[in-house]
């Protein structure tokens, strides 16, 4: 981030060496270290970004090798346990390492600079996620290289699948692999989540009440609710897991009277909310872009709050519609059918009021708008599916066949990753300063666009003649070979659209020859966009007090009383944290713990188990040594002095 | 005679924030929320499993038998008695009397440790003890769920309870260091939030997990 024309001062007298040896980076670490150190919410938004990005191209290749092994009726490209391993880790990857953390980049880049903060509430926290995320990352796709290679049990880990009496290889440690990674993960989640909430209800700039936030705040402090009400359920479902796994309780164990269904219920209790976790980011993107791009302000704002809060609170009474086939029983099944149903009300709200936001609107197709306007016909489709499932008698037939995977593709890739992308088009330009091509975007979104519906839309008739899902082949004669043919190219189509997608945004960053953005290129309306492109490291040079929604918009074209005013210059300067390592040192930390416990028991000479917790004590310690240094070092840091419109 | 804190001369004033409460507070409640579904999730769980266990192959669990309902019982007077000496340390350094917070902290510190160590002896006498019947799987060849999902739920709750005793005895440590003022109020009192919410956590497992045994 540039800062050339603020005046530094040095750092306060505070001691900021241990032993003489250690020095704490500040604003003068530059290169490897000021990004493993860094605290600042953009940094760490682009660092989500970055690794997602590649998650979804390892994610994309996964996918792409099991349309491949679908091409034709009993293709042999992976063997049954390899593709089993493909859409385990391509669907926990998808969900996990891509569509979470590109929202949690967003939250990060871009909710503090439309609330009017300077950086989350906790800073070395929101590091802390980070590194937790990467952790997490690593030690699920560790899995790969260790006994029985990556885990074959779904990214659902339906019980008895993660039974060790039920292992295809004998000490198959890819559930172990899955069961920390998603632990890490969860926790990185639960931290970013707390530290959001914190952030919006407390750190808002003076008159920017709830009902002024942008809609994409919104669904951040809904998302985040949702993630800390939702984590702990699988949480405990995971630590029963290892229990299980490791240390012989039967929660899970049939044989020993333990309910696999309770892992049903558990991992759905987590699971469906987790599915608005997905959507949820992707509908605030759009609806920040779509007034944005129609030249009129959100039609019934309130409303579109209320129905994704409404969405956020019913998402946790319908988890069983995920498991009619499994006798529940007439009430509780009839009941879950049933606000199924509901849930679609608020939904279609959300999609009447997009509408109604273009309509009569001077509509103008950049890509991001392409994008929001694939993200609502597509998601529309996933939803229509998603009412058929709702319909207890239609999902007996459609359960465990491609026309459920037809129905949360259009949810996750034409609903989750659209939005996503959208937000990409969107909100580079305020990253890097720098405009996107035109042009490459519309190839992008064409090829996508057409690729993922030749892709999944041949799924619904597959999945209604039949086809069974997680399925490694398929004989000659059924009716199959076309409409997979068919499907397979499509992948291929979208896996191009999505690569050059991905190459573009990351050659932003560097390519030299791109217009500069300026600081509001679409003439978009929230408050981010009065802020030069890229943004300062101190976002604000003086604290925005806010008069209306829409600050942007109303500032340039809104009467003089609804214009924003500004706090005078503190005399003190802008005060900036220093950097830290101990966020990085703490996930290190946790790292080895993990490691530590997913080798700590060994089968001894008479068969015996014998373990050793030398790793995972090493490892506890480093973590805890992390915390108390970080409590100890606070927040050290420095003070700017902006000119007073430099921001 | 009490020592008492200079107030600090601070040249920042209280941070601003939206709802005038501190952002500390706001983050620890949104921690205690998503701490309600860990326990939710496995109290449920045990709720779920106890009578499925005490029937399984036909042998019956007497569980009445196996707990100790009077140390039990004393564990968890202390424990919620630990609550009084942490409200008393949360409003001594409030008052910015140093010597009672420390006395204070000190006194939840040692029942939050009588706690934990009734807890242990527990485990110990339940659960390693060779050929009782609550061992952790299997007693016998026949498999017991109860003892599954009482040694986790139980032993989160003590997790907690321990994460609590250091989170305090780190406090200890740092009022020794004569940098402790009313400036560490808040953190103490989110510390004191923390150590309510495990006790109150504590007052729905007793009944549910140890008092139920005996009614129904």
């Amino acid at each position: 981030m540039a800062t050339e024309s603020v005046k530094y001062v040095s750092p306060e007298t505070k001691s900021k060496t241990l032993l003489d040896i250690f020095r704490r980076p500040d604003q003068h670490a530059t290169g490897i270290v000021d990004w493993l150190t860094t605290i600042d919410h953009k940094k760490i938004g682009l660092l989500y970004g970055l690794v997602a990005l590649c998650s979804l191209i390892f994610g994309g290749i996964q996918a792409l090798l099991i349309r491949s092994q679908l091409w034709g009726p009993n293709m042999e490209i992976l063997s049954q346990r390899e593709y089993n391993q493909m859409f385990t880790m391509h669907g926990t990857i998808m969900v996990f390492l891509v569509i979470m953390p590109l929202s949690a980049a967003f939250f990060n880049f871009i909710m503090p600079l439309q609330i009017g903060a300077r950086d989350v509430a906790f800073p070395r926290m929101n590091a802390l996620s980070l590194w937790c995320f990467v952790a997490g990352a690593i030690i699920l796709n560790m899995s790969w290289f260790f006994t029985g290679g990556a885990p074959a049990i779904g990214w659902f880990a339906y019980s008895p699948l993660t039974d060790t009496g039920f292992e295809e290889v004998t000490r198959d440690m890819g559930p172990d692999f899955w069961v920390f990674g998603i632990q890490v993960l969860g926790l990185a989640s639960l931290l970013a989540s707390f530290n959001f909430i914190a952030t919006i209800i407390n750190m808002r700039a003076p008159g920017m009440t709830l009902m002024r936030m942008p809609v994409f705040c919104w669904m951040t402090l809904v998302v985040s609710f949702l993630i800390i009400l939702a984590f702990p359920a699988i949480t405990i479902a995971l630590v029963e897991l290892m229990f299980d796994r490791n240390y012989g309780t039967n929660f899970y164990d049939f044989l020993e009277g333990g309910k696999p269904h309770l892992w049903q219920h558990l991992f759905w209790i987590f699971g469906h909310p987790e599915v608005y976790i997905l959507i949820l980011p992707a509908m605030g993107i759009v609806s920040e872009v779509i007034p944005t791009f129609s030249r009129k302000p959100l039609f019934g704002y309130g409303l579109v709050i209320f129905s994704g809060a409404i969405i956020g609170f019913m998402g946790f009474a319908v988890w069983s519609h995920h498991m009619f086939t499994t006798g529940m029983g007439i009430v509780a099944t009839s009941a879950f059918s049933m606000l199924t149903m509901l849930i679609a009300i608020p939904t279609g709200v959300k999609i009447f009021n997009w509408i109604g936001t273009m309509w009569g609107g001077k509509i103008r197709f950049d890509t991001p708008m392409l994008f929001a306007l694939g993200f609502i016909t597509m998601f529309m489709v996933g939803g229509f599916t998603g009412i058929m499932h709702s319909s207890v008698p239609v999902d007996m037939q459609q359960q465990d066949t491609y026309f459920v995977v037809a129905h949360f593709h259009y949810v996750l890739i034409g609903g989750a990753l659209f939005g996503l992308f959208c937000g990409f088009y969107f909100w580079l330009p305020k990253m890097t300063g720098k405009m996107l091509n035109e042009k490459m975007g519309k190839v992008v979104f064409t090829l996508m666009f057409i690729g993922f519906n030749t892709t999944f839309f041949p799924m619904h008739y597959l999945g209604m003649i039949g086809q069974p899902r997680r399925t490694h082949s398929y004989n000659a004669g059924h009716g199959f070979e076309q409409w997979n043919q068919i499907a397979t190219i499509g992948a291929f189509i979208l896996g191009t659209g999505i690569l050059i997608g991905v190459i573009q945004f990351m050659r932003s960053f560097r390519d030299k020859s791109l217009k500069p953005a300026g600081k509001n290129p679409w003439d978009a309306r929230s408050l981010e966009w009065t802020l030069s492109s890229p943004v300062k490291e101190y976002n604000f040079a003086r604290t925005p007090i806010i008069k209306a929604r829409d600050q942007a918009w109303e500032n340039n074209y809104g009467p003089r009383d609804l214009h924003s005013e500004k706090e005078p210059l503190d005399h003190h300067g802008v005060h900036m944290p220093d950097h830290s390592w101990y966020p990085l040192f703490t996930a290190i930390g946790f790292l080895v713990l993990v490691i530590g416990m997913l080798f700590h028991s060994s089968v001894g000479a008479e068969g015996e188990i014998i373990r050793n917790y030398t790793v995972a004590i090493i490892g506890g310690i480093i973590a805890i040594t992390g915390m108390i240094m970080w409590s100890l070092e606070g927040p050290g840091g420095y003070h700017l002095f902006p000119e007073e419109d430099d921001e | 005679m009490s020592e008492v804190v200079a107030a600090h001369a601070d040249e920042h004033h209280e941070p601003y924030t939206s709802t005038g409460i501190p952002t500390k507070k706001v983050l620890m409640w949104a921690f205690l929320g998503s701490d309600c579904m860990f326990f939710g999730t496995l109290i449920s769980t045990h709720l779920i499993y106890r009578k499925i266990s005490a029937t399984v192959n036909g042998k019956y669990l007497d569980i009445e038998k196996i707990f100790d309902i009077e140390l039990t019982s004393f564990s968890t007077f202390i424990l919620l008695a630990s609550s009084l000496f942490m409200a008393l340390a949360v409003s001594a350094i409030h008052k910015g009397n140093l010597t009672s917070t420390r006395w204070m902290l000190f006194g939840t510190i040692i029942f939050g440790a009588i706690f934990l160590a009734c807890q242990v002896y527990e485990f110990t006498h339940f659960a390693y003890a060779p050929g009782h019947e609550l061992t952790l799987s299997t007693y016998q060849g026949e498999a017991h769920v109860f003892g599954s999902t009482f040694y986790v739920l139980t032993g989160t709750h003590g997790t907690h309870v321990a994460i609590g005793v250091f989170w305090l005895l780190g406090w200890l440590a740092y009022s020794f260091t004569g940098k402790m003022s009313t400036a560490d109020a808040m953190d103490i009192e989110c510390c004191g939030l923390y150590w309510h919410f495990v006790d109150i956590v504590w007052i729905i497992i007793f009944p549910v997990v140890y008092l139920m045994e005996y009614a129904f």
